[in-house]
């Protein structure tokens, strides 16, 4: 961790927070483990003890996480246990199941939890909270479509990072708007993002040995200047390897 | 021989000893989950083991062949073998019908004895002394056969028997006539409550298989926001239940997007492809071309409490049918360029085949 891997260094300073952070993948390439990481990373820093995270997952449920960042070292139910570690589980129970809240997908009932977590919250560990969201395109189906609920919910999101400094970090699948003509939703994330991690395939396909390919754009709140890093990875159970493309032997 | 090897980390557990839990038809798999037989045995060693329990798989389907049938028969016949209770809904009038055109599974011991005998009597009589060697072989079979508890080959042309579908563990529904997902969705939901999800032992392993699954004779079909959130509400059922939906859809009736979004839903995605009947050019560079009858595509495998990716050898494979009966799964193999023909040296036939069809890859 303290050496820092090319991933801890295109994301640059030690904490996130304040900082939006959007990942994006495709069907062939997977983003998830980056999400792994990050969560990882915020729950295990050292210095930063009182590092909360909220997690809304659409996507798999706790036993999922639980055993991959266990493999990560970082045992999430202990976590939850002290405060640490929030999961919201929006897989199972399915907001459309309820028929009366149909027009708003339980988006709002959703958003009002995380709030009423986070100022719940003692003050000590306010300055540090993560959000993140595994996906957001599945956030897209519990609205119906309708980008603007989705849109509302990250702004409120966004809110909250100005309002604590939280960090905001989503998941989200690039090439399902490919090949849409105005793909707003997207475009709006990547307005939102201060990160932009991306994943993608090589372009001679997979192999055993690289796994795909990061592009990183950090575009520092301080700094005017963006930093744009490209580097592959092979993913393992409990690391994930990073290299310079042709700098393996 | 046909099958690529997937993954082998010196570390894994070896599971071969564990490998008889309480119910047959059931097998541990890495990272704490427990695997059913799709009931094509090589589709069961590409993918690691088979179909994991929790796991929504999707077969994109040729929109000129019923090649996504033969994956559909084989999984439910290999349900229905072993006794596990199975949710088929279909867009045809009457799907009880289907279940008539299940495949059977093929007796194992005539099928084998026929299959060794000529070999071993050629063994012997080069090399008697090498005999102790092919005791061990008999045995490696044995357990082989052992294993196929797990596993059965299907033999196309025998239909399944009356005794395995008369069980009351048979639900079917007809999608075409609903207007809307609401039944179907509760079908699907009272069926995996059979199954609840609790640490300890499975009694019993469920299978859903919903066939075309947006045809166009469905009347919901053009509602792809209520087919996206029905898709997500059964995987999320799935995922916390002991159970696998196997749902085929044909790709090109979907919007490019909406198709996108059903492709990372899915947990396992395969593709079927038909190959044009007489394609001679294609003829010439794969071998065995004339016993194939469609491509496989394993474009993702399921990674459920696990983030290292599955990457396969090969990924295209060719359907066939041995004997007419068995199917088989077998690596695109490039036939040996003909000297005689007199084609250039350049043009080899990886280049031609690639720039032909984007899907193949060697």
């Amino acid at each position: 961790m303290e050496q820092g891997t090319l991933l801890d260094e295109a994301l640059g300073s030690l904490h996130l927070s304040g900082r939006v952070v959007l990942l994006e993948d495709c069907v062939e390439t997977s983003a998830a483990f980056v999400l792994h990481h990050i969560l990882k990373r915020s729950l295990s820093q050292p210095p930063h003890s009182s590092n909360v995270v909220v997690f809304v997952a659409f996507a798999h449920p706790f036993s999922h996480y639980d055993r991959i960042l266990r493999r990560l070292g970082c045992n999430l139910v202990v976590q939850k246990d002290n405060n640490r570690f929030f999961f919201f589980d929006v897989l199972v129970d399915c907001p459309d199941g309820e028929e009366g809240k149909n027009s708003d997908g339980g988006l709002v009932a959703l958003y009002g939890k995380i709030q009423k977590t986070i100022s719940a919250l003692p003050q000590e560990n306010k300055n540090c909270i993560t959000v993140m969201i595994d996906d957001i395109s599945l956030m897209e189906v519990a609205a119906k479509g309708s980008t603007n609920l989705v849109l509302d919910f990250l702004h409120y999101c966004h809110t909250l990072v100005s309002e604590f400094g939280c960090s905001l970090v989503m998941l989200n699948h690039d090439d399902i708007y490919s090949d849409t003509v105005r793909p707003s939703l997207i475009l709006q994330m990547e307005y939102l993002a201060d990160i932009l991690i991306r994943a993608e395939p090589l372009a001679t396909g997979l192999a055993s040995d690289v796994h795909g390919q990061l592009t990183v754009l950090n575009s520092g709140k301080e700094r005017s200047r963006n930093k744009l890093s490209n580097f592959q990875f092979k993913v393992k159970e409990n690391s994930v390897e990073y290299f310079y493309p042709g700098s393996r032997t | 021989m046909s099958v690529t090897k997937t993954r082998t980390s010196s570390f894994s557990r070896n599971f071969a000893s564990a490998n008889s839990s309480q119910i047959p038809g059931l097998k541990h798999g890495p990272n704490g989950t427990m695997f059913i037989s799709s009931g094509i045995p090589d589709l069961d060693k590409i993918l690691g083991g088979g179909f994991s329990l929790g796991s929504l798989v999707m077969v994109m389907e040729d929109a000129e062949a019923p090649h996504h049938m033969l994956l559909l028969r084989n999984f439910m016949s290999q349900g229905l073998v072993h006794n596990q209770p199975l949710l088929y809904a279909s867009p045809s009038k009457d799907p009880r019908q289907f279940l008539g055109t299940l495949p059977s599974p093929a007796v194992p011991k005539d099928d084998k004895s026929s299959h060794r005998d000529p070999d071993q009597e050629k063994g012997l009589r080069i090399a008697w002394q090498y005999k102790k060697y092919f005791g061990e072989n008999q045995h490696s079979f044995d357990s082989q056969g052992g294993k196929h508890e797990f596993c059965n080959e299907f033999d196309l042309r025998k239909p399944l028997e009356r005794q395995f579908l008369s069980g009351k563990h048979i639900d079917c529904i007809s999608i075409q006539d609903s207007p809307n997902l609401v039944t179907l969705n509760d079908r699907c939901a009272t069926f995996l409550s059979q199954f609840p999800r609790s640490d300890g032992s499975i009694s019993s392993v469920g299978r859903i298989a919903i066939q075309s699954f947006c045809a166009p004779q469905c009347e919901f079909s053009n509602m792809e926001w209520e087919m996206l959130s029905f898709v997500r509400s059964l995987k999320g059922m799935v995922r916390s239940s002991n159970a696998v939906a196997f749902v085929t859809f044909p790709p090109n009736l979907l919007s490019p997007s909406s198709c996108k979004r059903w492709q990372h839903m899915a947990d396992t995605l395969l593709s079927v492809k038909a190959i044009p009947d007489e394609d001679k050019e294609l003829e010439k560079l794969l071998t065995g071309y004339q016993d194939m009858v469609g491509l496989l595509n394993v474009q993702k495998v399921a990674r459920l409490n696990t983030q290292v990716p599955v990457i396969l050898e090969a990924t295209t494979l060719s359907i066939k049918l041995k004997k007419r009966r068995f199917m088989v799964l077998e690596c695109l193999n490039q036939a040996p360029i003909d000297g005689s023909s007199g084609s250039s040296y350049g043009t080899t036939g990886s280049c031609s085949v690639s720039s032909k069809s984007g899907t193949l890859d060697f």
